[in-house]
């Protein structure tokens, strides 16, 4: 197994996760595209602690971080969208234009 | 610093089992954004994770791979599904998910550019060395470094946690004092 192979998919992750936030329209589906993001980072992390040899395991603590975080993003982002679509009836980010002009 | 040869790379029996792996698992992150189906969208990316978390095993990391199927395919996924379920998404095929073309393709774009410079990069750096034979981790080893070193991170971490918890309640809850104000 080489460093590569692993990396190269976890920046596949990251990218295809961009493509979704900057292109999905529905709230759910964006958060959606940030986890498939964060598990890109977590790819990373873990690879790298494993190719370094870390006695310290940083990598993988530090992917079980972003694993809480994470989970907390998502539950106060549905939270959120919650609200927007009790007051708004959608979930879709273009109708989010209050602020804008 | 061992670097390996394309053919030798072939013939090592760890890498054909992640092909099988990691050609589903970005598949189903393509579908995860391009769907036009949202409940198939959110099941994707259970296929997506699950292979991120057959990627973790494959790497030693067995605790991390665990607490991914637990906390993500678990919980999120059903927080995903409820929350698709509570904003009253049509369930079935909807064009309406994503921008049109004018959006789509510099997005596209944009993330075809990043990957190519990130994985030029990469390439460039570590081109086709390979990772030395390593134990797996085990859960005592990463339990003795969380509680040790990482204590403190460990701590703001669950602080983080129940803060989200409360701010969770608080915004999803209907406020019925407001009236009386």
């Amino acid at each position: 197994m080489t460093v590569v192979q692993f990396v190269l998919v976890g920046m596949a992750f990251f990218s295809i996760g961009l493509y979704g936030v900057l292109s999905r329209k529905n709230a759910v589906l964006i958060l959606a595209s940030v986890e498939l993001m964060l598990a890109g980072v977590n790819i990373n992390m873990v690879t790298f602690d494993t190719y370094l040899q870390d006695q310290l395991h940083a990598g993988q603590i530090f992917s079980l971080f972003i694993i809480a975080l994470a989970a907390a993003e998502v539950g106060i982002g549905i939270a959120i969208i919650l609200l927007i679509f009790r007051n708004l009836q959608t979930a879709d980010v273009d109708s989010l234009d209050l602020m804008k002009d | 610093m061992e670097a390996v040869s394309l053919a030798d790379w072939f013939k090592e029996v760890a890498n054909w089992a992640f092909m099988v792996i990691a050609f589903p698992t970005l598949f189903a992150a393509w579908r995860t954004v391009s769907s036009n189906n949202i409940v198939r969208a959110v099941l994707y990316l259970v296929i997506s994770l699950a292979g991120t978390a057959a990627m973790f095993l494959m790497l030693g990391a067995a605790f991390v791979a665990w607490t991914v199927v637990l906390v993500y395919i678990g919980a999120v996924i059903i927080l995903f599904l409820i929350g698709i379920m509570i904003t009253r998404a049509p369930l079935g095929v909807d064009s309406d998910l994503s921008h049109g073309r004018d959006v789509m393709l510099p997005a596209a774009l944009l993330s075809i550019v990043l990957f190519a410079v990130t994985a030029w990069a990469v390439w460039d750096a570590f081109g086709m060395i390979m990772i030395q034979p390593f134990e797996p981790t085990s859960t005592a080893d990463l339990a003795n470094v969380l509680f040790d070193r990482f204590v403190i991170p460990f701590e703001v971490v669950s602080f983080v946690l129940l803060a989200a918890l409360i701010g969770g309640i608080t915004l999803a809850r209907r406020d019925n004092t407001g009236a009386k104000r």
